[in-house]
């Protein structure tokens, strides 16, 4: 039974239910009795989704998760254009994150701005049986003696560091004396570390508390505080998201000081301490630092959720309401330029895609960030999962989906190919290693990730992008072709 | 307000509209503390200069943007080659999702490959029972008809042993005793992915041959007159093996491709999803052992294969990545040697034709100056290309190459006139590359989608030929081996210098003179 036919949501229930047994059946009973607790139907008025998170993957299956290192320096650090990032280890970890996830930047590479670099210590074997702390303090001066106006280092560990026991906070901490409070941050991101990314989220979280708000505290700021000064947390500006972003906050009267962390700079980090309220967008990747300013600071943050004209109204509200009257007003003069954009993008595209089924699965925020703009366009999502999410996460996923939506945490390649063959979407949004099997089966995909190379998608700017993209992935006219005219 | 939705402006040009070019000045000019303009300029100078090159080359630590990956990304490239068979990487899995997202964004395909996603616990007390269960959940739910087996640094530095952990796992029942499970040990810090290739070919031959790791008899050679071929690590491998292929059985040769994945990285589009299709069948893996000779492509993708197949009383033969026509003429040859069959009437007339197309268009290739980077034999294989097209390959680097290649390089920059002045680099980055075109400029550049930086920084126009090519589509589908893959190899240099020509010519009434139509 698909969607289409399912018609009540008791019957879709059901179907899930069935369709999650079914998945079940393919795996040992020990790997079969784990999968189970992390696939389930999303019920009306329950707290959360039902499913557990944030644990192990099982072996031997196709995850889609990555990990800590991965969260440390492909999202949170990595996008800090004027401090140099080495990925500290064997040559790979950096070399397949090398540029790949699209954190627009404005700057010099190579001189005053490195993000699509790749800067590593390409370990080989004497430095596993020797260690490797000698050639970090190397490295740290080539690259001073090299890249002069570098504003600060950062040092991604990969797997081998935490396993051979090198002390790379001795060595930034000695190297940070030598170049006169340089900032040099030592991050313990080794990729076996927790059950995915997320636990590197966390770990360079807590690498910016320690090494650059504690060895920043003291000095002066570069800026005469406003009432109105915002920070920009958790937007990596994946093809200018944040920017589309900011525009919007400074549009309503608020003066964005720092950008975390696409397009960020050390400098901003450092200012972000001042700031009168912290906007986050990836909730996931960093509420542990909004906490901690919060704490130690006293400054308050609020989510927000920038995708799609429902969502962003909301939003711009909500940010508003830490405000005084003016920002409030300038929240719904921003509101209010922005409609007739707003509706004539739906006006056009909402009938193209009205009534069409979506499944995500995304990282952190998407799978239930990017619902309402689906909502806008008329599209449901039926079905959903994060790859890193904790059962925080799904909680807050119960304010976006529908009573009966599939729920599926750490979806592996096989359950997810069998529940997009059950469901029959129209659309289906995940990431690279998910785009081509589904495109096989001629289902439409855009990744969600990377937007497909297009973007940005935050903000009023990026909706307008949002629509057309997924009119043309839906709408295209190959997916008739898929089946030959003379196939059965 | 610079959006609309009657022509939606994505990133190409939302952010060139003046709203969003005030909102970068702003957040520069007051919360990024940037580098003052003169001094920013003073310094992009100096790294262009002949001091910043010197202390560039005098780096011993640092690498910045290798042309190089690691070990187990060869693995999974090699694996896939075999009928029906996943890649099991035993170690984090986190390197298991970058390697299905690098061969995904080069070939646009899906690539299938698991992980025994070893965490903390497994970093204490070993990874047997990530083995142990992740062997039968690969076998269960994938069912494959062989899982081949390498290592993440993480298995290596901790020392897991693939052959004991294996054996457990058969004993517990993880996959039927008889399944087949080769191994292989990949550290990411030793050689880099060619090696991975080598290790993972060796220990799949050795599997085959040698009694599946202790529990058959080893097999007994029978010479026949089969030929083995080997294509090594290669981003254009979907169309190269096919043209291999296609000149096997236009000479009639009777031949065994190990490791074909040509077909698994060039499934349709027809409602199905295959994540298995094509590749060596694995009873023709244990037959190569009866073959006349092997042939590998790629001398520094096989530097342990071939001298264990040569163990084994076979012929071996090295080249190194042929394009071009006299490499073309030996690798034909070798094949025509070691079968007996001639070189076919149709690949003759495909070698007059390369000729042809050399000697109408080689005037505009002749005495031009060029650079490239790649893996080893791929570097050797366009230089030898180049000299035959009266071209100077003047800087050729290869992160991953070593000492002899560079030796050997230089011998084949001797054999020719315009091999003067040509340099090999070894184990140098795009960083030095960066120098050297600076220093030493030349006009073009041959090599992956990351030379895009040197283009831009140097102006070097960028000819795309190498892996990883992520920002072009569809070339890995056009081959570069044989006459035909040399014509395709000659015609993206022509049109990279043609409109190299027409870029450099078309301002209205100043140079456009030479805007010729005829060319």
């Amino acid at each position: 039974m698909s969607v289409a036919q399912a018609e009540s949501i008791e019957d879709i229930k059901a179907r899930n239910k069935e369709l999650v047994q079914e998945v079940l059946k393919a795996y040992p009973e020990k790997t079969a009795k784990r999968r189970a607790k992390h696939l389930g139907t999303f019920e009306d008025g329950k707290p959360d989704c039902g499913v557990k998170s944030n644990i192990k993957s099982i072996p031997g299956v196709m995850t889609i998760r990555g990990c800590a290192y991965a969260g440390s320096k492909g999202v949170v650090w990595g996008p800090i254009k004027d401090m140099i990032h080495i990925s500290h280890g064997p040559v790979g970890c950096g070399q397949y994150s090398w540029a790949s996830r699209r954190n627009y930047y404005i700057g010099t590479t190579g001189i005053d701005t490195f993000g699509t670099m790749q800067f590593t210590s390409d370990f080989q074997e004497k430095d596993i049986v020797f260690g490797g702390d000698k050639k970090l303090a190397k490295i740290i001066d080539e690259i001073q003696d090299l890249f002069p106006l570098n504003k600060g280092i950062s040092v991604q560990s990969e797997c081998p560091i935490g396993l051979i026991g090198d002390d790379i906070e001795a060595v930034s901490k000695a190297k940070t004396k030598e170049y006169e409070g340089k900032t040099i941050v030592p991050v313990r991101c080794e990729g076996f570390r927790g059950v995915s990314q997320s636990l590197g989220h966390h770990i360079a979280n807590d690498a910016i508390r320690d090494w650059v708000f504690d060895k920043s505290e003291g000095k002066p700021i570069r800026f005469e505080p406003s009432p109105y000064d915002v920070a920009i947390i958790g937007d990596y500006n994946i093809g200018g998201d944040a920017w589309s972003s900011r525009i919007l906050l400074e549009e309503m009267g608020l003066r964005v000081v720092a950008q975390w962390s696409g397009d960020g700079t050390i400098a901003e980090l450092e200012a972000t301490p001042k700031a009168k309220l912290n906007v986050l967008h990836c909730y996931r990747s960093m509420n542990y630092i909004s906490r901690h300013m919060e704490e130690k600071y006293g400054i308050p943050w609020c989510e927000y959720n920038f995708f799609g004209p429902s969502k962003i109204e909301e939003s711009l509200r909500k940010i508003a309401s830490h405000f005084d009257d003016k920002i409030k007003e300038g929240a719904e003069r921003v509101i209010a330029k922005y409609r007739p954009l707003m509706d004539a993008v739906i006006a056009k595209y909402r009938p193209r895609l009205e009534g069409k089924k979506v499944m995500l699965y995304v990282g952190g925020l998407r799978p239930r960030h990017v619902i309402g703009a689906y909502e806008d366009l008329g599209m449901e999502v039926v079905g959903t999962g994060y790859e890193f999410g904790h059962n925080d996460d799904y909680q807050r996923t119960t304010h976006y989906v529908k009573d009966g939506t599939l729920i599926y945490d750490d979806v592996t390649g096989y359950e997810f190919e069998k529940f997009v063959e059950k469901i029959q979407p129209d659309l289906v949004g995940s990431g690279i290693k998910e785009k081509y099997v589904f495109q096989k089966m001629g289902v439409p995909f855009r990744q969600m990730h990377s937007w497909d190379y297009s973007g940005p998608y935050h903000g009023y700017d990026g909706f307008a992008i949002f629509a057309r993209d997924m009119d043309m992935a839906i709408n295209a006219p190959v997916w008739k072709m898929a089946r030959a005219p003379w196939a059965a | 307000m610079p959006q609309n939705a009657d022509n939606v402006l994505d990133h190409f040009n939302l952010f060139r509209q003046p709203e969003y070019r005030e909102m970068f000045e702003n957040k520069k000019k007051n919360f990024e503390n940037p580098v003052a303009d003169n001094e920013l300029e003073r310094v992009r100078e100096w790294t262009k200069t002949e001091e910043y090159k010197e202390k560039n080359f005098a780096r011993e630590a640092l690498t910045v943007n290798p042309a190089k990956a690691c070990q187990p990304l060869g693995a999974v490239f090699a694996a896939v080659g075999f009928e029906s068979t996943i890649p099991f990487v035993h170690g984090s899995q986190g390197c298991v999702a970058y390697y299905r997202s690098h061969f995904s964004r080069h070939f646009k395909e899906p690539t299938s490959c698991v992980s025994s996603s070893m965490t903390e616990d497994a970093a204490v007390f070993g990874g047997l029972n990530n083995m142990i269960d992740g062997l039968a959940n690969t076998y269960n739910m994938y069912k494959p008809k062989m899982i081949s087996v390498s290592t993440t640094c993480m298995a290596e530095v901790i020392g897991d042993d693939l052959n004991a952990f294996i054996k457990t796992s058969k004993e517990k029942g993880s996959v039927p005793q008889e399944f087949d499970v080769p191994f292989a040990h990949t550290p990411a810090f030793v050689g880099s992915h060619i090696t991975g290739y080598d290790n993972v070919m060796k220990g799949v031959l050795e599997h085959f041959w040698d009694g599946k790791a202790g529990t058959e008899p080893k097999l007994e050679r029978t010479p026949n007159n089969s030929i083995n071929f080997l294509g090594g690590f290669d981003g254009y491998t979907v169309g190269n093996l096919r043209e291999v292929k296609r000149i096997f059985e236009s000479m009639g040769v009777e031949y065994t491709l190990i490791g074909d994945n040509s077909d698994v990285w060039d499934t349709p589009t027809d409602g199905e999803f295959r994540m298995y299709d094509g590749g060596t069948k694995l009873e023709d893996v244990a037959n190569a052992l009866h073959a006349k000779a092997t042939i590998s492509m790629q001398e520094y993708c096989t530097e342990k294969t071939l001298p264990y197949i040569a163990t084994k009383g076979q012929e071996v033969v090295a080249l190194n990545h042929p394009v071009g026509v006299a490499a073309t003429d030996k690798f034909l040859m070798e094949i025509s040697r070691l079968s007996g069959k001639p070189i076919s009437e149709e690949l003759t007339k495909e070698r007059g034709r390369l000729v042809d197309a050399i000697a109408d268009s080689s005037a505009h290739i002749h005495g031009k100056k060029f650079a490239i980077y790649g893996d080893p034999d791929l570097c050797y294989g366009l230089a030898a290309f180049l000299l035959e097209l009266g071209a100077e390959p003047i800087h050729v680097l290869a992160t991953n190459g070593g000492k002899g290649w560079a030796e050997k390089m230089q011998r084949l920059f001797d054999s020719s006139p315009f091999g003067k002045g040509c340099k090999a680099y070894a184990g140098k980055d795009l960083w030095h590359m960066r120098s050297l075109l600076f220093t030493e400029p030349v006009d073009y550049l041959i090599g992956n989608t990351y030379g895009k930086y040197l283009d831009r920084d140097t102006g070097t126009p960028l000819i795309r030929i190498g892996f990883p090519i992520f920002d072009r589509h569809h070339k890995h589908r056009y081959p570069v081996w044989g006459y035909q893959g040399s014509m395709n190899v000659l015609v993206w240099i022509l049109d990279a210098i043609f409109e190299d020509i027409d870029r450099n010519t078309n301002v209205v009434a100043k140079s456009d003179y030479s805007f010729d139509i005829i060319r």
